[in-house]
């Protein structure tokens, strides 16, 4: 301890950041300064990042509290884009549920919903080419879905099963698609940053004409990437969209541990003389008109943007996680923003292109849809008990292009002591 | 063929690859207009243009991520790291993304990056412009490490690693740059013109990964080396006589074993040698394998002559890097047996 006895000055306090609510106390964003929908204005694709400072202390918002879309980044979708908006967002909720429900079946190791956070992941996958880049953290299968991409192969990744194009070499949830522009998930958080700025200046570089976007969540924006990845994508006005899906918590640390108390995650843009948006993250509209101006930015040469998705986790960070132990039961139902699949059956409604029942009829044909995909998927195995979907051998494959000699012989190795084990 | 130093025919291996190939890309600080701070870039930018040789900021991390992501694009990123103290800050990318993208995918996605970064001491760089960290990449799966000991290597290596399907760390022993150094700081250094391996062919060619060079054969004693100390064991075999085989091995992963093992099961006898420190060094792993391949065979302990275990000292640099003194009596320890 420093000796402070006969200074005038008082002593330094360390400040350690807390969230207003842990479990047991009651829960109120009633302080939340949330601006009405269509209250920020568009602003052109072309702006200079120094004509959008304000943009990142805000929030677009384009559906009203009654489901009315408003205002100036109204996208105009036609009804039956909408529905397949719904879609994409209902199907990722149905996977989440059974998936999550077979990790807790035993039939696989670990498992991550998404849930809340749909439109994240499905609105922007609308917004981008089909042959755009992705370069997705762990919970933004929605892109996948909203891609088409076939549940049956996603789940086999889950089941690390005989389907598995990955050989079972990763842990579930860590997808990987080639042909789906969905770039292979890392475990290690926010290094898929200067990897999607990285692939976006190759793409200018050649003269290409797609773009690339990246996805962190507000925690990972601590980590040396982000910055890396923000002076790149400045420096070289590479044509990115730089995702942070704001969902308050990273695992139990709430956002303030991740530097929100003193700003928006947004602005941090302004630093890197960047275009920043906030958009509420539970508006499918709002997301997708900020990932298509972002998108239309960029390929018009105009340089990258930061767009902050601010929304909520509403479930456990993970399979091994339990939020009851650091956050209130009840805080996700009182967050201000709602549920986004529930905010665009409500718009749809309004305008008169969806109804109850044929909400009902949908959920009820995803859920079948999943259940499907799931006996197709389980047919090729899954993790339980001892059951081994890949020979042996494979431990030692895509290490390097070809089986160097130290490795066959590890593979020969491994092999004679099974044999003399008999296993 | 021309007679080059090891900067130029490092230079000319780039600007070979970039003819050849348009996804060759150049990348790091100061590399591009200016020409890099050892002039191993110098001149690419102009004849290929800014969107293939650039400066980038200063940031390690991104440096390699961004090339990771490149590669992913379809390109063959050379990323350069001024100086191998750095590459720290892109370690995370390099053993989390680079080694590891194709097995995590299984071959879906790929990363033919080749990381180019000067390394080693003898030039009185103290802490931070002298370290050897090439024990800590060897450890990684999925990592190729190659380290030239001459102009001739240096080209046909680089070009090899560029055009590798995979990750290659290219460690230059920037001690040698301009000419073979044998350990004695007291005498002149002599330029790579008198030296044999300067005659560098102009065009194409490479020297391939995974093979080891024996660059004096004997009959006494292998001599298991690499970068700058390959310099320094023939100057020890040539002033002491001792007949020493001595192996530059010019690629750590992977490693070629046969060429080892062939090599010591003559001799009987093994001394490692190099300027990185000792502890978990990748000498640890050769004296290993050699133990375990060659054990009938050895008449002598294995000697490992290396840097200390301390961070590289500034004035007391003679008496840290392992030079011809130290490598002599290591020698005379493993014969007298």
């Amino acid at each position: 301890m420093a000796d402070t006895a006969g200074r005038n000055t008082r002593p330094l306090a360390l400040h350690v950041p807390e969230p207003r609510f842990r479990p047991g106390d009651a829960v109120s964003f009633d302080d939340l300064d949330l601006p009405a929908a269509g209250a920020v204005g568009r602003p052109p694709v072309d702006a200079a990042p120094a004509a959008l400072r304000d943009y990142p202390y805000t929030l677009i918002r384009v559906l009203d509290p009654e489901g009315r879309a408003v205002g100036a980044w109204d996208p105009r979708l036609a009804p039956d884009r909408l529905v397949r908006m719904l879609r994409g967002m209902m199907l990722t909720r149905a996977y989440d549920d059974r998936m999550f429900r077979a990790q807790r079946q035993g039939k696989t190791s670990f498992y991550m919903k998404c849930t809340g956070e749909e439109a994240v992941a499905v609105a922007a996958a609308h917004a981008l080419h089909r042959d755009d880049m992705c370069f997705p953290s762990y919970r933004q299968q929605g892109l996948l879905i909203a891609r088409d991409w076939p549940l049956v192969d996603m789940m086999c990744q889950i089941y690390s099963n005989a389907g598995d194009r990955m050989k079972g070499r990763q842990l579930p949830v860590m997808y990987s698609s080639k042909e789906a522009g969905f770039f292979s998930i890392s475990g290690n958080l926010a290094t898929q940053y200067p990897q999607a700025v990285g692939w976006a200046m190759a793409s200018a570089a050649r003269g290409d004409t797609r773009i690339a976007a990246g996805w962190v969540g507000e925690g990972s924006t601590a980590e040396g990437d982000f910055h890396a990845a923000c002076i790149f994508a400045a420096v070289y006005r590479a044509p990115v969209i730089l995702n942070i899906v704001n969902n308050q918590w990273a695992i139990s640390s709430f956002s303030g541990i991740a530097g929100a108390e003193a700003t928006t995650f947004a602005a941090r843009a302004n630093g890197y003389g960047v275009a920043g948006l906030r958009v509420d993250g539970n508006d499918p509209l709002a997301v997708f008109a900020a990932t298509e101006w972002a998108a239309e930015r960029a390929r018009g040469n105009h340089g990258p943007t930061i767009i902050e998705h601010f929304t909520y986790r509403v479930e456990a960070h993970s399979t091994s996680d339990d939020p009851s132990a650091y956050r209130p039961a009840d805080e996700a139902r009182a967050f201000p923003l709602g549920d986004p699949i529930e905010r665009l059956k409500q718009h749809l409604i309004l305008i008169g292109a969806w109804d109850e029942a044929r909400h009902e009829a949908l959920r009820a044909e995803l859920v079948e849809q999943v259940r499907a995909a799931g006996r197709e998927a389980e047919a090729l195995g899954t993790l339980s008990g001892t059951a081994f979907n890949h020979g042996f051998e494979t431990i030692f494959e895509d290490v390097f292009a070809t089986m160097p000699p130290h490795l066959k012989e590890q593979s020969e190795q491994m092999a004679e002591e099974r044999r003399v084990a008999g296993v | 063929m021309t007679v080059m130093n090891m900067i130029q025919a490092i230079n000319s291996a780039l600007d070979v690859c970039m003819t050849r190939d348009e996804a060759v890309v150049v990348l790091g600080e100061d590399v591009g207009y200016f020409g890099g701070v050892f002039r191993a870039t110098a001149g690419l930018q102009k004849k290929h243009g800014k969107t293939r040789v650039f400066d980038t900021p200063i940031n390690e991390c991104g440096i390699i991520g961004v090339a990771v992501g490149m590669a992913t694009y379809g390109l063959r990123p050379v990323p350069e790291i001024q100086f191998a103290d750095y590459i720290y800050p892109g370690m995370d990318q390099l053993i989390s993304e680079a080694a590891r993208l194709r097995y995590r995918s299984a071959g879906e996605w790929t990363c033919p990056i080749t990381v180019r970064s000067p390394f080693g001491g003898g030039i009185f760089g103290g802490q931070t412009h002298s370290q050897s960290p090439e024990g800590i990449f060897t450890h990684v799966a999925g990592l190729k490490t190659v380290i030239p000991s001459n102009p001739y290597d240096a080209k046909g290596l680089l070009i090899a690693a560029i055009e590798d399907p995979d990750p290659v760390l290219f460690f230059e022993p920037k001690r040698i740059y301009n000419g073979p150094f044998d350990g004695h700081y007291d005498r002149p250094v002599q330029p790579w013109s008198k030296h044999g391996s300067s005659e560098v062919p102009d065009g194409h060619y490479t020297v391939p990964l995974g093979k080891a060079a024996v660059v004096r054969a004997g009959e006494a004693v292998t001599v298991l080396c690499y970068g700058t100390m390959v310099h320094v064991a023939l100057g020890v075999a040539a002033e002491t006589g001792i007949d020493a085989e001595i192996i530059d091995l010019r690629t750590l992963v992977p490693l070629d074993i046969e060429t080892i093992t062939a090599s010591v099961e003559k001799t009987g006898r093994c001394v490692i040698v190099h300027e990185a420190t000792r502890t978990g060094g990748f000498g640890a792993e050769l004296s290993a394998q050699v133990q375990e391949r060659c054990f009938h065979h050895l008449e002598a302990p294995i000697e490992r002559v290396t840097g200390w275990d301390t961070p590289y000292p500034h004035s007391l640099e003679w008496a840290y890097f392992p030079g011809p003194v130290r490598l002599t009596q290591a020698l005379h320890r493993v014969l007298k047996d």
